[in-house]
Order: structure tokens, then C-alpha cells, then sequence
């Protein structure tokens, strides 16, 4: 049952391909993305998950988790990602035409420009990746601080004692 | 590790091949009667310092589970489709198997589910086949797996079970938030719920510490050891006997037999995957219900140019599947169902077939959470739901604590067209033909599942959830079974059934092969106790034939 999104058990054979040279001048912070691309990036994942009522993607550091996760067991995605924001560049170029990058793009034209692909593979991909740097072990370089697991209160814990909600305290039973 | 090898080129007694749920079992009878025994296990012998609570390590890759990058799998629903590379099965590939990463469910199957075809008839379509052995065969073995292994619960409280010899060695789990809901909810709609019997240790047993409730069952090995797999229970036991040698990383591409058609021994690669051939009186395959038919399929001879053991064309056929729906629930308060065990309480109430309901099948139903913090987020959430941005930002932080689920168990019909085979083009990185699953459901499977999940609602409403949604049903192709259950069916006619009602084949007598694969009905899932059991019979039959001179 559950665990991942179904759609992900279907990409799981996508082919590894090389990643293209990257610019010179990259900061060593990251392992896999130049620093350009991890800025737009970190922009669509700021949308998926915002800094709305508390830590979003940015502050848990979600960009250097998808960073880390493409030079590791995501390296087959990297063709994805590739010419998925290749061709998100492009898309953002038509829809608006005096834009330079999306980080740089209003709240509500990224919110545009993200609703006009997010029915795509390479969106659930982000998606699924975001999420997951998020709420994952921030041993994989994101959830900093644990602020995912906090937010959704997750303590995090090796054992816990009875009871553990509301509804198991006796006299709570109704 | 074992202490114990034994030389590939003498003879041992035994060789069993797969070390999980059933193997486990096997090895530890074979080698506390006195016999040697080796185990061929094609993954890795892991302890519980290897595990941890990651969940992208065991939850979003797989960890304990069989990886397709290496081993593909390829499903199509029928056999006039091409099949493409879907992970439409899972199973546990280390020492210990499924039984380390499972959720621990350990129920017994009804009365009713050893003789279902006489109890509800023919069905179109269907295979429907009562099984050669009855509940009452099986009990004291139940009882025996239970005692073995460390089973929690609570003897008499599921009313639909049938007469048990001993009631469970441990009491039941404490009771979550979702148990306490589910309870209340069944009672009021005049249902039976009742403590689930899990393979989890309440109290410390045999050596092992009680369960801490970390959460982290389905799908994670156990750091404490408190799980009942036979990592910890018969196979450390196996081994102090000094007879038995679990050899890991050995993955087995033939089973060889000789010219009076008994089987010699098996040809493996080892963890440097260079080809040796480990030689035994007697064989048991207990791979699981997709590796052990693949096997037989790839052992042809002259004997068996259609495979080994398959002189009925049965073997690969009769593929069932893992069938259930999910629905939430939303509640007021916060329930936490990431502490703890998954499941606390469960009903049977809709388990039996009854022919008024217009078609063959029923359901058990369960209440747990079944998402950790990455999966509720991607997949916990009403199908309709946001699924980026503000509000989904704002649904899944708030969610997590006070959403449950409840879970359904249901039947899947044995059909003739759904099969494991080799698929004639894909290989895996050993050179073997990859997998084939061809699958699709009997109508009747899914109007069951449709049935229960309106059963599932309805709980989750007179439960007082606020808000309630299901998930779309699991249909073949969207998400992997992990119960694989039917391809190398049991039965007393040798043309129609691949072992006899001891898990011994009916063409090669020195071979038995015990997992998932005897089953001849799915009953409503939950297959761990009832393979357990058959190990258990199945080594039993065979020590006696090994003593009276008949087997080795």
C-alpha cells in the first residue's frame, strides 16, 4: 500500500543520461546543479511547498536534497529534470514574453506559469522530489532543522509510550 | 552469520531455497530434526543495526524489496498487450525475507476459506477450488507458528475464527487512537472488532525485547528485534543446531534433476555471481509465489521440457492479487498514528462470501494510519485534493496527526489467463529472463472492493469523522502486490494441481515447494500465518518420510 505516488512506480526505467557540462564558477555548495538552475528550481519548490504559515521548501533546504538526490539514487532523473526546465524556460518565455528567469517572475505569474505544467511528469517528479526533502531524513541534506517534521508533528522519536493521541487516553473513549 | 558451511560437492540432506516467511520455517525443522540443511537466499543477511527509520531508504526505493533496476519486472493485464517494465510485484529479498518488512498481520484463515467452492459454487471465469487440506489440519501448525514465532492477540475475540487448541502465547498490542475510533463505530453499527494478532512482540519473548512502538513496520526492518520474522526467531534457531548454513547472495538459476527424475541439487550465482552447484538429497523452494514458479520455468529437462514439476501446464498459473481499498478519515482531535504499531483493531464481519450479494467475494477491514510524513503527503490526501501550493501546504501539515485510514482486505479470484512466466525479451543483470506478470481482475474482485469500501465509509462516518475520502482502488497496474499467492497451486489431482496436500510435488518426489504459491484461494489476504503454517506441515511430512527412508 501507499508510499509513494502511484504515477512513480511508472518512471521507474527512465534511462541515465550524462549531464551536460556544467558553468564554470559553480559554488562547491552544490554537487549536481549549477548555482543558475538550482535558483529556478528552488523557486518552483518554494511554490509547491511555501513559506506560508511557517518554514516552506526554501528554508528546509529542499534545493540542496534535490541536488544531492540527482548525484545519488535520483541520477536517473537528471534527464528529467533537464529537459524538463528546458523546455519550462521556454514556456516561460511565451507566456511572458519581457521575463528573464522564473525566480524572478511575481508569486502569481510562477503560480501561472507552474498551473500550466503541472499536469506533466517532470512537475510530479519535482513534486515528489520537494516533498520529499521536505519530510525526509534531513540526513539526504533537506528537512533542516526538521522543520517539515515539525510542521506536520512528527517528533521524530525511537519509542514512544501509550497513549499516543488523544482518542487512546482513557476516559477519552466517549 | 552462520557458523556452520557445509562443501557444495557433498550432499546435504536439505537444501531450501529462499530464506524467508517459509523458508525460515523449514530450515529450522529440517536442522532441529537432526538433518543438514542450506539455504540459498538470493539477497542479503541483514541485523537490525543495518536497519533504520528512513523512509526514502525503505519506503521510496527498495531497500528490502526486490529492485527492478537490477531484476525487472514486466506486467501486462492480458496476453494480447505487450509487457512493459512496471514493478507489479514486491517481495522481501534478504535473509528473512517478507517477514522482516511486512506489516506483521498474522491472521488465520476462516473454516470457510479451505472449502469455498462447495460452500459457494462455480464462478464464471474463475478457477474456484476447495483446497485439499482443512482448517482443522492446519490448526495445530497455526498454533505451532504462533508458539514459534512470537504471535500477540487475543484468542476468542474475532467470533468468525475457527476452534484454536491454544490461545496466543503474548496479549494483544496496546490500542491506538484508530483502534479506539474504529471500535466505537463498528459497535454502534452492531459489527465484531477485535484486537489485531500481529507478529510483533507485546511482551518480551524467547531472548527478544517487547516492541517500543517506534511506528515503523510496513515496509522497515525492526531495530529492536521485536518484529517476528524469521530473521530473529527459527533461523538463529536453525542455525545453533550446527546443521544449518544460510548461505546469502545466492541467487538460483536451475534446479538440476537426474535421469530416475529426482532432483540433485541447485546451480546458483554467488555474490560474485560466478556459478556453483550446491548438491542435496532433497529440495524445498519456498521463493515466493513469483521466484518459485520463475524457477521452475527456467529448470527445463528433458524430463520437463515445460519446466520442472509442470507436467499439469500448471505452474505460473492461477496468479492472485493483493486486492483492497483505502479510505481517511479526518478527526477533531490529534490521533498520532505514526506511534505505534500500524494496526490495533479490525473486523471480519464481511469476510464470508455469501452468493445473495450478486458476486463471489468479501472483505476484512482494518483501521491504521499506513502513511509515513512523505507518502501521506503524496498520496494521503483526497485524490481531489490541492496538490501544490497554500492550501496543500496548509492540508498536509494539519492532516498528518488526526488523519486514520481504513484498510481492506479482499478476495482475488484464481484465473487461468493470470500468470508469472519468463518474458522472451527482458534480462536481468544475471542474464535470466525477467519476470512476467500478467494480471488483470476478475469483475467480481472488484465489485468486493467496492462493496467494502462502501463498508469502510460507513465506519469512517459513525466513527465521526469530519471529512471523509478514499483513495481509487488498487487495480493491478498502479500498484505492486505484495502478496503473491496461487502459481504453483496445492491439490490431490496431479492434472490439476502442481503439489500434493503436503507441499510435495506430484512429479519429483525428493521436491517440495511451500510459500505463497500452494494457495489455492486468496481468502482476504493476510497470507504470512497460513504459509507459515504449511512450512510447518510440509516439514513435518518430510522428516517423517526422510526417517522412514523415503525422501533421503
Amino acid at each position: 500500500m501507499d508510499i509513494i505516488t502511484r504515477r512513480d512506480w511508472f518512471s521507474t526505467c527512465l534511462a541515465m543520461a550524462a549531464w551536460p557540462e556544467l558553468s564554470s564558477g559553480q559554488p562547491p555548495r552544490f554537487e549536481t546543479l549549477d548555482s543558475a538552475t538550482a535558483v529556478e528550481i528552488e523557486a518552483i519548490t518554494a511554490q509547491i511547498i511555501p513559506s506560508t504559515g511557517g518554514p516552506g521548501a526554501r528554508e528546509a533546504g529542499v534545493i540542496y536534497f534535490i541536488d544531492r538526490a540527482l548525484s545519488t539514487f535520483a541520477a536517473d532523473d537528471r534527464e528529467t529534470y533537464r529537459t524538463g526546465m528546458a523546455e519550462l524556460q521556454k514556456r516561460r518565455k511565451a507566456m511572458f514574453h519581457d521575463s528573464t528567469t522564473i525566480a524572478s517572475l511575481s508569486d502569481q505569474r510562477q503560480m501561472l506559469l507552474i498551473r500550466a505544467i503541472e499536469k506533466s511528469d517532470f512537475f510530479e517528479l519535482l513534486r515528489t522530489h520537494t516533498v520529499m526533502g521536505f519530510l525526509g531524513n534531513p540526513s539526504y541534506g533537506g528537512n533542516r532543522d526538521k522543520v517539515g517534521w515539525k510542521q506536520i508533528g512528527f517528533e521524530d522519536q525511537m519509542t514512544y509510550q501509550h497513549p499516543f493521541g488523544y482518542y487512546d487516553i482513557p476516559g477519552n473513549e466517549k | 552469520m552462520s557458523g556452520t558451511t557445509f562443501p557444495t560437492t557433498d550432499p546435504v540432506d536439505f537444501l531450501v531455497l529462499g530464506a524467508g516467511a517459509a523458508g525460515g520455517v523449514v530450515a529450522k525443522e529440517l536442522a532441529t530434526a537432526g538433518f543438514s540443511v542450506v539455504v540459498l537466499e538470493q539477497g542479503p543477511y541483514l541485523r537490525e543495526k543495518d536497519y533504520s527509520h528512513d523512509e526514502i531508504k525503505y519506503a521510496v526505493q527498495p531497500g528490502l524489496t526486490n529492485d527492478p533496476k537490477v531484476q525487472p519486472i514486466m506486467y501486462r493485464r492480458s496476453e494480447a498487450e505487450k509487457a512493459r517494465p512496471i514493478k507489479a510485484i514486491e517481495y522481501g529479498r534478504q535473509v528473512g525475507g517478507g517477514s522482516v518488512h511486512f506489516t506483521a498481520n498474522y491472521w488465520r484463515f476462516h473454516e470457510s476459506d479451505f472449502h469455498e467452492r462447495s460452500l459457494f459454487g462455480e464462478v464464471s471465469g474463475a478457477s474456484l477450488a476447495d483446497w485439499p487440506v482443512s482448517y482443522a489440519d492446519l490448526e495445530p501448525y497455526y498454533t505451532k507458528a504462533e508458539y514459534d514465532l512470537g504471535i500477540s492477540g487475543l484468542a476468542g475475540a474475532n467470533p468468525f475464527e475457527g476452534p484454536r487448541s491454544k490461545p496466543y502465547p503474548l496479549p494483544p498490542m496496546p490500542v491506538k487512537s484508530s483502534g479506539v475510533l474504529f471500535e466505537r463505530a463498528a459497535k454502534k453499527l452492531g459489527l465484531h472488532p477485535f484486537p489485531a494478532p500481529v507478529a510483533i512482540l507485546s511482551q518480551p519473548y524467547q531472548g527478544r525485547a517487547a516492541c517500543v512502538n517506534c511506528g515503523f513496520c510496513e515496509s522497515f526492518g525492526c531495530e529492536v528485534r521485536a518484529k517476528s520474522s524469521t530473521l530473529v526467531s527459527v533461523i538463529p534457531t536453525a542455525e545453533k543446531t550446527g546443521r544449518c548454513e544460510i548461505r546469502p547472495n545466492s541467487y538460483v538459476r536451475k534446479i538440476e534433476i537426474d535421469d530416475a527424475g529426482r532432483v540433485t541439487g541447485a546451480v546458483y550465482f554467488d555474490r560474485n555471481r560466478r556459478e556453483t552447484f550446491q548438491r542435496a538429497k532433497a529440495v524445498f523452494v519456498c521463493a515466493n509465489g513469483a521466484e518459485t514458479p520463475k524457477l521452475l520455468l527456467l529448470s527445463k529437462s528433458k524430463r520437463f521440457p515445460a519446466g520442472l514439476a509442470n507436467s499439469s501446464g500448471l505452474v505460473g498459473r492461477y496468479l492472485m492479487w493483493d486486492n483492497g481499498g483505502s479510505a481517511q478519515g479526518l478527526f477533531d482531535h490529534p490521533l498520532n498514528e505514526y506511534k505505534g504499531i500500524q494496526v490495533t483493531r479490525l473486523i471480519h464481519d464481511h469476510y464470508e462470501a455469501d452468493p445473495k450479494r450478486g458476486f463471489y467475494g468479501g472483505g476484512a477491514i482494518d483501521a491504521r494510519f499506513d502513511y509515513y510524513p512523505i507518502s501521506f503527503a503524496l498520496s494521503g490526501l483526497a485524490p481531489d485534493a490541492p496538490r501544490w501550493g497554500r492550501e496543500y501546504k496548509e492540508m498536509f501539515t494539519t492532516y498528518f496527526s488526526r488523519t486514520m485510514t481504513l484498510l481492506a482486505h479482499t478476495s482475488s479470484l484464481a484465473q487461468w489467463k493470470n500468470t508469472v512466466t519468463l518474458d522472451p525479451e527482458t534480462k536481468d543483470a544475471w542474464g535470466l529472463p525477467a519476470l512476467r506478470i500478467t494480471f488483470d481482475h476478475h469483475a467480481d474482485d472488484i465489485a468486493a472492493m467496492k462493496w467494502v469500501m462502501s463498508k469502510q465509509i460507513e465506519l469512517l462516518q459513525a466513527a465521526g469523522a469530519q471529512k471523509v475520502w478514499s483513495q481509487s482502488l488498487e487495480l493491478a497496474d498502479s500498484m505492486p502486490s505484495r502478496h503473491l499467492m496461487g502459481t504453483c497451486r496445492m491439490g490431490n489431482d496431479p492434472k490439476t494441481s502442481v503439489v500434493n496436500a503436503h507441499s510435495r510435488t506430484h512429479d519429483v518426489p525428493n521436491l517440495f515447494l511451500v510459500d505463497g504459491s500452494n494457495f489455492v484461494t486468496a481468502a482476504r489476504q493476510q497470507p504470512t500465518a497460513t504459509i507459515q503454517a504449511l512450512a510447518y506441515r510440509a516439514a513435518d511430512y518430510a522428516i517423517g518420510a526422510a526417517k522412514r527412508g523415503e525422501l533421503i
